[in-house]
């Protein structure tokens, strides 16, 4: 029988299945029907995983991945989960398709969503000038310009990009100074096409069809101000994707998926968690992977002891 | 059943002058969401094959249609009947969604 279902397909959910398939757990990794790969689908070149000293794109590091589980013995299904029965002692996750999944065990690894502004025109302009994806949408601004939002390394990386195709990069920051990490600040600073708009918000999108522009706001003084683009792309973090578990997981005050100090034992037996979804701070395609090892060794552990103690009764038949 | 490409060539006659609804998946190669919807339209082919044709259209070897339908987020579906855009869907979407928003020509 199923030993583990594996919830989520980047680098933790790939990871743990990994791990788990090694193990003779028989993992199956329920991959989403249309995101599988998770973030690192939406970048380039990573150039900090281990062992790639000439980088990797994404994408390809997650088909590797990807290739590695199914290798070892993971069957992966492209589909989404749309309800889950964790309480007993087989927990049931029920998919689109209808299909119900049972296993002893569950590792939840479904990453984080990227960050919405909520403010009037950038859902109505989204997909016409407002993007999340720069690696997808860049290629259509050409010779045009665009803002960035956001002062993480995920802002600073899409600017970045943005630049071999837009004549003009603004990034527009709430405050003064950066959150990204050193290098990616210095490659923003160095790049001719980047000017930084510093101590602003941005209020509104501006446009009919298409964009046309931002309405900005001093986040000091409280003047606002019009800058015309033609694109808006969003860099302002991402939120752990929990609302499946809404009610029958405990959260942390962050809204990450609370785990057992440096475990991924989740607040029911048997259901463990791994990746950005626990993750508040790190949030690399390297820790997630790390916290997807963890869990698959958390289940081994858990379903040894399970059968140790309930041979004679046990549901691991 | 794959998906065929269209291409500016070609184009007139596959979708602009075609009969039946035809859906054109812009899509590019460096676009991962792009490469995690193919299948599930492939799939959606497969299924509705005498209801809908869909075609895939490359836009870094065809910029200019790209441009044309003013194409600025990929992966982007447009389904067209009788040379006219009906219907517009713009990202990569789990196929349940994506079969609601063409009920219309699945029907």
């Amino acid at each position: 029988m199923r030993q583990v279902i594996i919830i989520g397909s980047g680098p933790a959910g790939f990871t743990a299945a990994i791990y788990a398939a090694r193990a003779n757990l028989n993992p199956v990794l329920v991959a989403s029907s249309v995101e599988v790969g998770g973030e690192l689908m939406k970048t380039t070149e990573v150039e900090n995983f281990p062992g790639f000293p000439e980088g990797i794109q994404g994408p390809d590091l997650m088909a590797r991945m990807q290739e590695q589980a199914e290798k070892f013995g993971t069957e992966v299904l492209y589909d989404d989960v749309t309800e889950l029965e964790l309480d007993g002692e087989i927990k049931k996750v029920t998919l689109g398709s209808g299909t119900v999944l049972e296993a002893p065990s569950v590792i939840y690894a479904t990453g984080s969503a990227y960050r919405t502004l909520g403010i009037p025109g950038e859902e109505r302009l989204s997909g016409h000038g407002v993007s999340w994806c720069a690696t997808c949408d860049g290629f259509f601004f050409r010779e045009r310009t665009i803002a960035v939002v956001g002062g993480g390394d995920s802002a600073m990386e899409e600017a970045t990009f943005l630049t071999k195709f837009a004549s003009k990069v603004y990034v527009i920051h709430r405050k003064d100074s950066l959150r990204a990490s050193k290098i990616m600040q210095e490659r923003a600073f160095a790049n001719d096409k980047i000017e930084f708009i510093w101590n602003s918000a941005v209020e509104e999108v501006l446009g009919e069809d298409a964009t046309t522009g931002v309405l900005l706001r001093n986040t000091v003084g409280g003047t606002t101000s019009e800058l015309p683009v033609d694109g808006l792309f969003i860099a302002i973090g991402n939120d752990p994707r929990t609302h499946l578990v809404h009610g029958k997981l405990d959260l942390t005050t962050e809204g990450t998926i609370w785990v057992d100090g440096r475990s991924s034992r989740t607040s029911v037996p048997g259901v463990f968690a791994a990746g950005d979804v626990i993750d508040p701070t790190y949030r690399q395609a390297v820790t997630a992977a790390g916290s997807g090892t963890v869990a698959a060794l958390d289940v081994e552990h858990f379903l040894a002891a399970l059968s140790d103690g309930t041979t004679a009764e046990s549901a691991l038949v | 059943m794959t998906a065929k490409a269209t291409s500016q060539a070609t184009w007139e006659q596959d979708v602009l002058q075609a009969d039946g609804p035809i859906l054109v998946d812009f899509w590019a190669e460096w676009c991962g969401p792009c490469r995690m919807v193919a299948p599930v339209l492939d799939q959606i082919q497969s299924e509705n094959g005498d209801k809908i044709t869909i075609l895939k259209l490359n836009v870094d070897e065809n910029p200019d249609l790209a441009m044309k339908y003013q194409i600025t987020s990929i992966p982007a579906m447009k389904v067209f009947q009788g040379g006219e855009v009906k219907t517009t869907i713009i990202g990569a979407k789990p196929k349940f969604a994506l079969e609601q928003d063409l009920a219309a020509f699945l029907g």
